[in-house]
């Protein structure tokens, strides 16, 4: 097992191995991903049931918690990129790392809209300073931070360095944005899915919000294979098996 | 593992729970201005000064709503299962206020010991359910108590 991990992660370091096993992942992402978005949007929309309080608008659910999940998923795939960036010095993991930035960003800025959305016909408000918002609000500004890092020395190595640190550094907000429903008092309210207790949700309303989950980490693995790609085909584009690749 | 890897692990752990133990104590040490609100237990040991806008959260305590005649005026008490505060607000309450429900109020506690609220926002909790589970749950509340009650006799 150890073994055979060792050896996986050797392979993922080099970029050629890489592209080329990805090359079959993608049909099966992209369909997987396309199906399950439907199903789980028709499902959650149509035919899951009102909820006893607030009616239709528990139904941004099905975004927003996906999204919301995603940001912070996102966020440490790429302190742990950045990690093994700065102690192998694995160039792979650094693209990963500076690909994976915008696309955690961008879940993060839809979970904190539809937040939003959902906020003002239930609580009765768009935005309140608690604690899980404003940790999440904070998750927004660092992916910010990583990204202008990333993009701001003059080499990319010493780049990918500072944004890998930024990286690891906000990695201490992930447990305050989980824990702060439970820590504080806060608007918002504590999690509905939970790891070690039953889901407090009704299984007909449960299922699709599942499915959604599992179609969002497919849809994030299917645009981080994409952009990794055009990563390695940029910086590898002097290397022989690429000009192969792009002459075909 | 190479030494120089190892080094450079061992300065990343360091690096992460380093940063994680100097914002862990200082979340602890703020705690008290991380909450978002003051519980009817801390209004009523007097922690909140008169005449300093603060939030006051809680449950609406069943029947103790009273709407006034002429305008949108509203008194009702929250709760935290200790102790209780009365709040009067003037606006319009959110849909999702009703008896038994968690809300929170922004607004100065009077002299007389009433919270004035400039805004009342809804809190929901993380049950999500269709209304016929709702009304069969509370039916089977009532029937158990009924039950209990009747057994006891």
């Amino acid at each position: 097992m150890w073994q055979w991990l060792k050896q996986l992660y050797h392979r993922l370091g080099s970029p050629k191995w890489f592209y080329e096993i990805t090359e079959k992942w993608i049909p099966w992402l992209a369909v997987l991903s396309a199906l399950g978005c439907v199903a789980g949007l028709v499902l959650g929309l149509a035919y899951a049931p009102a909820d006893y309080l607030q009616g239709n608008s528990f139904r941004i659910i099905y975004i927003h918690v996906p999204a919301a999940i995603l940001a912070q998923s996102a966020f440490m795939m790429m302190a742990v990129a950045g990690a093994v960036y700065l102690i192998w010095k694995m160039k792979m993991a650094a693209w990963v790392a500076k690909v994976v930035a915008p696309i955690g960003a961008s879940f993060c800025l839809i979970a904190l809209f539809t937040g939003a959305i959902w906020g003002k016909p239930t609580w009765g408000t768009w935005w309140v300073w608690d604690a899980r918002l404003t940790s999440m609000l904070l998750l927004l500004f660092l992916y910010f931070g990583v990204i202008a890092l990333q993009q701001a020395m003059d080499s990319e190595e010493s780049g990918y360095k500072a944004g890998a640190i930024l990286a690891l550094v906000g990695l201490v907000n992930i447990p305050i944005i989980k824990y702060s429903v439970e820590w504080w008092n806060t608007l918002h309210q504590p999690a509905t899915l939970k790891l070690t207790e039953k889901p407090s949700m009704h299984p007909d309303m449960l299922i699709p919000l599942l499915i959604m989950i599992v179609t969002t980490y497919l849809f994030f693995a299917l645009l981080v294979i994409l952009r990794t790609r055009n990563e390695i085909l940029w910086h590898e584009r002097k290397r022989q098996w690429v000009k192969e690749i792009l002459e075909n | 593992m190479h030494p120089k890897r190892k080094k450079r692990l061992i300065l990343i752990l360091f690096l992460v729970a380093g940063v994680g133990t100097a914002v862990g104590l200082m979340m602890y040490s703020l705690s008290q201005n991380i909450n978002l609100f003051m519980t009817p237990t801390q209004m009523a040991n007097g922690e909140v000064p008169v005449g300093r806008t603060v939030r006051a959260g809680g449950l609406v305590v069943a029947g103790s709503v009273e709407r006034s005649d002429q305008g949108l005026g509203a008194t009702f008490r929250v709760t935290d299962g200790a102790a209780e505060v009365t709040i009067s607000y003037d606006g319009i309450l959110p849909d999702l206020f009703r008896e038994g429900q968690g809300i929170v109020a922004l607004g100065q506690m009077s002299a007389d010991g009433v919270f004035i609220a400039s805004e009342v926002l809804a809190k929901h909790d993380e049950n999500y359910m269709p209304p016929e589970v709702k009304d069969a749950l509370e039916k089977a509340h009532t029937e158990g108590k009924q039950a209990l009650e009747s057994a006891r006799y």
